[in-house]
């Protein structure tokens, strides 16, 4: 199936949740609205000739200091049927918050840890979201555009 | 009056043990860098085994988006120091493809250039897989398959050392092409180590790969069945150990893999071994296997022309169009996959990494649940993991 495809068949199914299709882009993605992110990632993994069956990558993207958004981006593969798509979910700065996948796909469970960790994006209904890589008192995310790194931690400083 | 029979709380019929946690790692000799995993145990049974990482958390993704594209190379070779020409490659093909949108600055990768990426590539491959099959036979108690992997790697990383002046961090892939071309009598070289090495993997084989003791502690142990991997996310020789025959040089070809003639290694069901299908056996017995094949590649490559010409392609600054790619290549740890994401400007916007190390760990708290302390040694060398990868 090509994106395309998937687009209106989605549309079909959930209507109003799915907001746009961007084609221009040299991988054309899909936006989702948040709240309907897990549905919709449940559907492409069990509907009838989808079976997105793996979650090739789940990142956070912050465009730029004056962006209001976040987006969350999904990268789906079928190794059934061997097609791809890409979903985006676009939350903003001020409390940030999606539904998780990882019921869906386990991949999810560290990949939303990991993006919560460096966004703070919280995923609603995650199992154990806590920072993965940075220590757990951390303040600040530090793959926002805006983040400044603090003087010091524990003690020690920080700027090299 | 007869003496009091001995009362039965005297005899512990079934002892209760407190659970007691245990810190394995971060400093380990068998967690292959810094990893430190909380292990729960009842007794010497897991009951629970928590990865704790981000101890070599360099920041690669924030460092990325304050660099130009060419500039990051030299990070990607400390993210998997064990296969750093894999990963300059995946990071360079994502770009390249990133530029192909725009027919303007899209270009064509020279043919010499591919040859050399697939040579020095897939001889990564086999330094990769060697080092692993030297550690795992440590960590597993055997000593001796350490030296000769160690012996063998040495040569492949002299052979680097002639063709890039580095025997670690290569900064060889670029954008567009290799950054330097082979020295003189490079591929006579390259033919004289393939022939003293392919005999030495049925050697090795017969020291580890057959041994009884280290069947013993592989065999059957940590099953992850195709299924599992897949919803894990898990890819590579780890995937293939269960089954499945996913490859992406072979099911996507990116490249001149079409061209080659070799076959994708799978794991298998031996019943007359104890071998299951995706075990720590299976796992392992894929990259010995994968060796072989990498070395097939090699041999069509010396024994065809490698074409003349040059080694780069001709283009401008490399300032890709705006958009977005994710493009994922076969490194020796799995799918290896970049997420570029770029507004025009010299400098991205977003790179992420998806590393395959990260997906694996991540099931190594589900794999070791209810199995002894000494099968976690044996399920992370089975994995084969690298914490450059994992932390990024």
């Amino acid at each position: 199936m090509t994106p395309q495809e998937i687009y209106t068949r989605l549309k079909g199914e959930f209507g109003e949740s799915i907001l746009s299709f961007e084609e221009t882009v040299v991988d054309p993605f899909i936006v989702v609205a948040p709240e309907s992110i897990a549905d919709v990632g449940r559907y492409l993994a069990e509907g009838e000739a989808l079976v997105f069956d793996f979650l090739m990558c789940l990142s956070g993207v912050d465009l730029s200091v004056k962006a209001e958004d976040l987006e969350v981006v999904y990268h789906l593969y079928s190794m059934t049927h061997r097609h791809n798509v890409v979903l985006k979910v676009i939350v903003h700065k001020e409390n940030p918050r999606v539904p998780t996948v990882e019921n869906i796909w386990k991949t999810a469970n560290w990949h939303e840890r990991e993006t919560f960790d460096l966004y703070g994006i919280v995923f609603d209904g995650h199992s154990d979201l806590k920072r993965i890589l940075l220590p757990d008192d951390w303040e600040g995310h530090p793959l926002r555009k805006d983040y400044k790194e603090p003087d010091f931690y524990r003690s020690m400083r920080v700027p090299y | 009056m007869a003496a009091p029979k001995p009362e039965s709380k005297f005899i512990e019929l079934k002892p209760f043990t407190d659970e007691m946690v245990v810190n394995m790692g971060p400093q380990h000799p068998s967690t292959h860098g810094v990893l430190r995993l909380e292990l729960k145990l009842d007794g010497e049974v897991v009951r629970e085994a928590i990865p704790h990482i981000g101890y070599l958390h360099r920041c690669f993704e924030k460092h990325s988006e304050n660099l130009s594209y060419p500039q990051i190379i030299p990070f990607t070779d400390r993210m998997d120091y064990i296969a750093a020409m894999n990963q300059n490659w995946g990071f360079c093909l994502a770009v390249e493809k990133l530029m192909a949108a725009d027919e303007k600055k899209g270009f064509e990768v020279p043919e010499r250039a591919e040859y050399l990426r697939v040579l020095i590539c897939e001889l990564n491959r086999i330094g990769s897989h060697l080092l692993s099959f030297g550690t795992y036979g440590m960590d597993i108690g055997a000593f001796t398959p350490f030296l000769y992997a160690f012996r063998d790697r040495e040569k492949i990383l002299l052979l680097f050392e002639k063709i890039c002046g580095a025997r670690l961090t290569y900064n060889y892939v670029r954008i567009g092409g290799v950054s330097r071309d082979m020295p003189p009598q490079f591929l006579d070289e390259v033919k004289e180590f393939i022939d003293y090495f392919e005999p030495k993997i049925d050697q090795y084989n017969s020291l580890l790969t057959d041994n009884e003791i280290f069947m013993e502690r592989t065999t059957g142990v940590a099953v992850m069945d195709n299924a599992m991997a897949i919803n894990y996310g898990i890819t590579g020789p780890n995937l293939r150990g269960a089954g499945s025959q996913w490859d992406l040089r072979k099911d996507e070809p990116y490249s001149i893999y079409d061209r080659f003639d070799f076959d994708v290694a799978y794991g298998k069901e031996i019943p007359e071994i104890g071998a299951v299908l995706g075990d720590c056996w299976n796992r392992y017995k894929v990259r010995m296997d994968e060796m072989k094949e990498s070395v097939r590649i090699i041999r069509q490559i010396l024994e065809g022309d490698i074409p003349d010409g040059p080694i780069m392609a001709e283009m401008k600054a490399v300032r890709p169009p705006k958009g977005e790619i994710f493009f994922r290549s076969e490194a020796p740890r799995g799918e290896l996959g970049f997420y570029i994401v770029s507004d025009g400007t010299p400098k991205p916007v977003r790179v992420r990494a998806k590393s395959p190390c990260f997906t694996a760990l991540s099931a190594l708290q589900e794999l070791s649940r209810g199995l002894m302390v000494a099968d976690i040694i044996a399920i992370i060398g089975s994995i084969d993991i690298v914490m450059g990868e994992v932390d990024r």
